[in-house]
């Protein structure tokens, strides 16, 4: 039997800041335990939750040496700490490059995150949850991110990827939300109309690294 | 080699690079971006900036936008060489760092900056203020600001005793809340109003004040 794995993911795998870290430690080759977080009962918002995340959002991550929360906070420790493990280059791996990758994934933060955010939850989850969709905001949304990937389309034509010529963390933020975009909310002409966009996401969504979190998100493990 | 950097000393992102190659002694000098005649807008910046947003650098060959990416970098140099640390000495350290800068990022600005939006900026354009979404903001703010409350009554600063990166990037918004009458949400808590007096009595944000004079 193998050791218990010194790292533990808190949180569903089907919230996409909780999919952006397992994707993160799957590329890094580290091995973690998945801890189940009910949402739908609250358990993100109980104390015992809070003592891990004060704000209780997911998700939530624990080593030997430290609680960390904030999915893009979490996926830069974990790159550096196991900086020789799995895929090396994933956060640079030097100040140039770390910088452009940063540069990127503030981009993905405060450009992609919050009008993608919004469509998500207006296509995939509020139907299911039985939450009466908001027309407007989905189509002040779905502009605002069109005007977004207008600029990832001049940049993915001058380099494979966002941050230069290798796949790091600034693309692999960008795939969870991407994913519900493009294959839950029928919202993949917005991907699939740009010629450099089309290209990068089927490079970046046929990552072994991904495929691993979606078949995760398909048969949650129990808790 | 001085660094360049592009935006209206005005802008909140501006001063959140600004502030931080003060603290770490770095020369600089402020290229002034109108943003009122869309210069931001106009192809020559959008060279720079490509989503047409303040601030932009230039050191050398050397480019790079978004402000919190630029205070990583200069931070992480300065640190690396020898020079004031801002950016934690420890992978733990800087890992706590980077978690309140995502805080930050995710949890304050975002609601700060609709307030402002909502506030300040549209009424300039003859569009009306949507007061149920600014007190919608002010709500979730003040959920925030309890966390932040509890937190700064363990350690002095967010990432722990030594005054960080993840700390010169609250004060441009905070600033925000004190002068344009939300200073109630900073006054009314005991920890989070010592915390904001003392990092805005740092000599770097008093002189990146002085811009605006």
């Amino acid at each position: 039997m193998a050791a218990a794995a010194p790292v533990r993911v808190y949180g569903p795998p089907f919230s996409s800041a909780v999919s952006r870290v397992l994707a993160c430690l799957l590329e890094k080759d580290v091995p973690f335990q998945l801890q189940p977080v009910n949402m739908a009962k609250g358990e993100h918002k109980k104390p015992d939750y809070l003592k891990i995340q004060p704000f209780g959002q997911v998700p939530a991550f624990q080593d030997e040496s430290i609680t960390l929360f904030e999915s893009r906070a979490i996926s830069r420790y974990v790159c550096e700490k196991y900086s020789t493990k799995g895929n090396k280059g994933l956060y640079g791996t030097n100040p140039l490059e770390k910088a452009s990758i940063d540069q990127w994934l503030e981009g993905e933060g405060q450009n992609f995150n919050p009008p993608s955010s919004v469509l998500v939850f207006q296509l995939a989850f509020a139907p299911r949850m039985k939450i009466k969709q908001d027309e407007s905001l989905i189509k002040q949304n779905k502009a605002k991110l069109a005007k977004v990937l207008d600029v990832y389309e001049k940049r993915l034509g001058e380099s494979r990827y966002l941050a230069g010529e290798e796949f790091t963390l600034a693309d692999l933020s960008h795939i969870p939300n991407t994913h519900y975009l493009v294959n839950v909310c029928e919202r993949d002409e917005l991907f699939a109309s740009r010629e450099n966009v089309e290209r990068w996401w089927g490079e970046i969504s046929s990552r072994e690294s991904w495929r691993k979190v979606v078949d995760m998100q398909k048969s949650p493990p129990r808790g | 080699m001085v660094v360049k950097v592009f935006g209206p000393a005005y802008g909140a992102c501006p001063q959140r690079v600004l502030t931080c190659l003060v603290e770490l002694g770095l020369e600089f000098e402020l290229i002034p971006i109108d943003i009122l005649s869309g210069q931001h807008k106009k192809p020559d910046f959008l060279l720079r900036q490509p989503f047409g947003q303040v601030p932009a650098i230039e050191d050398g060959d050397f480019r790079l936008f978004e402000s919190r990416a630029i205070i990583r970098y200069y931070a992480a140099k300065c640190a690396r060489d020898g020079g004031v640390n801002l950016y934690g000495k420890t992978l733990e350290e800087r890992a706590l760092v980077d978690q309140w800068l995502e805080v930050e990022v995710n949890n304050y600005n975002s609601l700060i900056y609709t307030m402002v939006l909502q506030l300040l900026v549209l009424p300039r354009m003859g569009q009306g203020t949507d007061l149920e979404l600014v007190r919608d903001c002010k709500g979730k703010l003040e959920k925030v600001l309890d966390v932040y409350e509890e937190r700064l009554s363990k350690s002095k600063y967010l990432a722990g005793e030594e005054f960080t990166i993840a700390d010169v990037s609250h004060l441009p918004n905070t600033r925000f809340l004190m002068e344009e009458g939300m200073e109630d949400l900073i006054k009314g808590r005991k920890n989070v109003y010592a915390w904001w007096i003392d990092i805005s009595s740092r000599p770097s944000w008093k002189k990146v004040m002085e811009f605006l004079i």
